[in-house]
């Protein structure tokens, strides 16, 4: 009995600074956002006068968050769907081949943990107008036109989005090999003896069983592109999200608000709506995981 | 091995090999475009006529860079550490003491994954601007200090320690904290140098909070100094491709040293779904 109790005082001694720092750090700002976007509050003045959901109703008359509420959703658009389709299809491949495998793993993850600041910088000095830019003289040099990519504002946030696929798909290669080396090979087999065809084996066998990995990532990388900043605030003039605000998401128009306008009701307004979406993706993506799969 | 099988596997080298040119040349073109002297940077061939190391000298001689350097590898040392510490040491309470509201507490850790950091923020530069966090370390650092994931993780493998073994050093007299310490964390060395290893290469490339928090160029990581150095010196891509190469190579040395933990810790990652 007196161990027991021992045992629980020292539970609760462990936790006593972690907790702290949960509440504080953690759970106090979120109630703190919530609240704070409720106010006209902007960080100088000291009042903060309760204005109900006027912050929300400002954002959405707002053209600026408008454009950055769908270019946000274009990145997630351009960007989910070709991360996902590369890494799967180079996953496969990887699959395939015996020797080296750890090897084009490892390269294939380097630009996943390399900085994103210095990575965007590099891809920016690589989408310069020729004779300059590499990747226009590439073009030339197999003759096609040149492009002004980041200077356009048709160009440029595709340019971002094949940028951030460069970054991401190591990191789903990764995952998406992990679940396809799990899969049961006496299932393929099976599958080989009955006569299925490769493509019948890829299509269903290898993909249906692979489907919760792919929900896995698809929500990771919707995630990820829904709170794009760096790459954009590095790629564009003047950390703006232009040219015109063609690039601009939902986060740096978050940044711009709070931190150089100080309009601290309107921004955390914005961070409420970025929190709703995410929340709203990650209990879709429960429930797909929980449902029972029939194969 | 059949026909089709081996043109299978010839096609899958090819397109493999030919991939890993387009996922490393911009590394190589980063650290060509460094060692340039300025008057060859606007030209369009590949390796430099003169190679330099000038623009290195230039950098670590008469900017901001080696600060930045020493306040980036900080930062990441304190955070990781720190992480390490807390994160298995809630991992190890829950999953090894039984005490009332054990599951609450669990799922209230949890929990605090779904909110985005951009809604935090706001709240923490006001905090931080309150408490004179503005431009210090801390500042930088206490969001990252304790994390719900690595809480998460270090649970799941503190659950296949066996009860014996730490019972065992209970009846020997060894503290609850020496259990701890000396018994169960030495046997999750594989989980905590993974954590310890993203960890680390998350804090070295985090961006968007130091950019709020350090106003003073002087307390910039490498990351915010490189963006804010490069928007300076527009002109000068084989300064600014230097800054890039410069605070590149660290994580690269890093991350092949460390490759195993790396892959482990992104597979890792993945549990967490």
């Amino acid at each position: 009995m007196k161990l027991r109790q021992k045992k629980i005082l020292t539970a609760y001694l462990f936790l006593l600074v972690p907790l702290t720092f949960f509440a504080f750090i953690r759970f106090y700002p979120m109630v703190s956002a919530f609240y704070i976007s409720f106010t006209d509050w902007n960080i100088i003045s000291p009042v903060k006068n309760f204005v109900g959901f006027s912050n929300y109703v400002k954002i959405f008359q707002d053209q600026v968050f408008r454009v950055s509420l769908l270019n946000t959703l274009k990145y997630v658009l351009y960007g989910v769907p070709s991360v996902i389709i590369l890494s799967l299809s180079l996953a496969l491949l990887l699959n395939n081949i015996t020797k080296f495998q750890g090897f084009y793993r490892l390269v294939y993850v380097m630009p996943y943990i390399t900085p994103l600041v210095a990575t965007s910088w590099v891809w920016r000095w690589m989408y310069q107008k020729p004779p300059t830019g590499v990747i226009n003289n590439f073009l030339n040099f197999l003759g096609l036109p040149a492009r002004s990519f980041l200077m356009s504002t048709t160009e440029a946030l595709p340019s971002i989005v094949a940028t951030t696929v460069w970054i991401e798909v190591g990191y789903c290669v990764i995952i998406f090999l992990a679940g396809l080396q799990s899969i049961p090979k006496e299932y393929l087999e099976a599958a080989k003896v009955d006569g299925a065809n490769r493509r019948q084996l890829l299509f269903r066998i290898t993909i249906p069983l692979l489907n919760p990995v792919i929900v896995f990532l698809s929500v990771m990388e919707m995630i990820m592109f829904l709170r794009i900043f760096t790459q954009v605030y590095n790629m564009s003039d003047q950390g703006s999200g232009g040219p015109l605000n063609s690039t601009k998401p939902l986060v740096l128009y978050i940044y711009q608000k709070a931190f150089k306008s100080f309009d601290m009701g309107t921004a955390t307004a914005a961070t409420v709506i970025l929190f709703l979406i995410i929340l709203a993706i990650t209990v879709i993506q429960l429930k797909v995981l929980n449902r029972k799969v029939q194969y | 091995m059949t026909r089709s099988e081996r043109i299978n596997k010839v096609i899958s080298y090819f397109v493999l090999t030919g991939l890993i040119i387009v996922m490393t040349f911009p590394f190589f073109w980063m650290v060509l475009s460094s060692l340039k002297p300025f008057r060859e940077i606007y030209r369009p061939y590949l390796f430099p006529k003169n190679p330099t190391l000038d623009n290195y000298k230039q950098i670590l001689s008469s900017s901001l860079f080696p600060r930045w350097f020493l306040n980036s590898v900080l930062v990441a040392l304190s955070t990781t550490f720190s992480v390490l510490f807390f994160d298995s040491l809630v991992g190890y309470t829950i999953a090894k003491y039984r005490f009332p509201g054990r599951n609450i507490i669990f799922i209230f850790i949890l929990s605090t994954l779904m909110i985005p950091t951009e809604m935090l923020i706001i709240p923490w530069y006001i905090m931080s601007s309150r408490l004179g966090w503005i431009d210090s370390y801390w500042g930088i650092m206490f969001p990252g200090m304790i994390t719900a994931f690595g809480i998460f993780l270090m649970r799941q493998f503190m659950e296949t320690i066996p009860d014996d073994l730490l019972d065992a050093a209970r009846i020997d007299g060894v503290s609850e904290f020496g259990i701890f310490y000396r018994i169960a964390l030495p046997l999750v060395k594989p989980a905590l140098a993974s954590l310890a290893i993203l960890n680390f290469i998350g804090n070295w490339n985090a961006f968007l909070w130091p950019l709020i928090v350090s106003s003073k160029p002087r307390m910039y990581t490498l990351p915010v100094g490189l963006a804010y150095f490069s928007s300076e010196n527009m002109m000068h891509w084989e300064l600014i491709m230097t800054g890039a190469t410069i605070s590149t190579i660290p994580l690269i040395i890093v991350f092949f040293i460390f490759q195993k933990q790396i892959i482990r810790g992104i597979m890792l990652s993945g549990l967490k779904g």
